[in-house]
């Protein structure tokens, strides 16, 4: 099983080419190009990931997030969500950079291969920066009654944190 | 503004929180670490992130995306039934899903905004069921490899960033369907209400 998900990229890698070059698509030049753009989706995300990471750490020792986690560690546990990933929880839906440091201090601290480094992978994964996306749709569509829609997304995002502890129990185990 | 004023919280949070709490030492040494990192992590993440970026590149080349969009319509149109007769708002809203499931964010936003807009013509201003099950998928995750997350993991010393796939996928799927469910539950409250 674990071997098969391994297998997952260079599978990909594999088929993608095979497929691209029976469409008679310059594989390598489309390959480079694109890998190219990578390094300016980078630079643009640099800038603020050094801003960020800089305000995740001093939360982080200042001991606030800990703080705020202990009165809501036992609905927290009960849900399945470990405390620990309490600052993951809040910065998820606002900015996705800020939750990309959050969640790398996360899996720094506790070890990638921890239950907690795992779930907030796993959170990172399946769920996106909610605010960010509904201000991007509904302010080009020029709606200004969103109605339900905010409170249906977060919905979502809670589902997808509880689904996340959850199925890494489920996945790896209790450790 | 609304980052300004977040970042400023967090930056300010700290340092008074810290100094309450004793941690003005911690909270010294970390502002001057976290910018250190933040360049290490980006530089580390960026071998895996252009190499995901050309697959996408060649992903879109192909019509690969435009594959999965005709495989995925008949789903869709039960999805977004008031739209089902509307082939061109139809056809944007399943590449905007298949662009999302195969990770091409950059592909995805600008279909998903037009079909917005589409369907934003009928009820200028408001927005319509259709148009909330259209924002709410696109909040919830459904792409199929996280490439960041892996990226960030490899980044970490993990050996087998992609062992999390199907926990991904698991906890994807059952955010989705709570947004879904949410939306036709919401859906028919606000009607009640009156919109």
């Amino acid at each position: 099983m674990t071997l098969a998900f391994q297998l997952v990229i260079p599978l990909i890698l594999a088929l993608v080419a095979v497929y691209a070059m029976a469409r008679r698509v310059d594989v390598y030049a489309a390959l480079c190009q694109g890998a190219g753009e990578g390094l300016g989706v980078l630079v643009k995300v640099l800038p603020a990931m050094v801003a960020l990471m800089t305000a995740v750490y001093m939360l982080r020792a200042s001991g606030l997030l800990e703080a705020l986690a202990a009165p809501l560690a036992p609905l927290l546990t009960k849900l399945g969500i470990p405390p620990e990933t309490i600052g993951l929880l809040l910065v998820r839906p606002i900015s996705g950079n800020a939750a990309l440091g959050v969640g790398s201090e996360l899996m720094a601290t506790y070890g990638v291969d921890s239950a907690i480094g795992r779930t907030a992978a796993v959170m990172l994964g399946c769920s996106e920066t909610t605010f960010y996306t509904v201000a991007v749709y509904f302010g080009s569509a020029g709606v200004k009654k969103t109605r339900y829609a905010i409170p249906a997304a977060l919905c979502a995002d809670l589902a997808a944190f509880v689904a996340a502890g959850w199925a890494v129990k489920l996945c790896f185990g209790g450790g | 503004m609304a980052m300004s004023a977040i970042w400023t919280g967090m930056v300010v949070l700290s340092l008074v929180y810290g100094l309450y709490a004793g941690n003005g030492a911690g909270v010294a040494a970390a502002a001057v670490e976290g910018a250190a990192a933040a360049v290490e992590l980006c530089l580390r993440m960026a071998g895996l992130m252009c190499l995901w970026m050309g697959v996408m590149e060649v992903m879109k080349r192909s019509g690969l995306a435009k594959g999965l969009a005709r495989l995925l319509r008949p789903v869709l149109n039960r999805l977004y039934p008031d739209f089902a007769r509307d082939g061109e708002t139809m056809e944007t809203v399943s590449a905007n899903v298949s662009a999302n499931l195969l990770g091409l964010g950059n592909a995805a936003t600008p279909l998903g905004i037009r079909a917005a807009r589409r369907m934003a013509l009928r009820t200028p201003g408001v927005a319509s069921d259709s148009l909330c099950m259209l924002v709410v998928c696109n909040t919830a995750s459904i792409q199929l490899i996280p490439t960041t997350v892996a990226a960030l993991r490899q980044s970490l010393g993990c050996a087998t960033p992609f062992d999390i796939l199907p926990a991904v996928w698991l906890s994807s799927a059952l955010s989705v369907a709570a947004g879904i469910l949410a939306a036709k539950v919401f859906a028919r409250l606000w009607r009640g209400v009156g919109a």
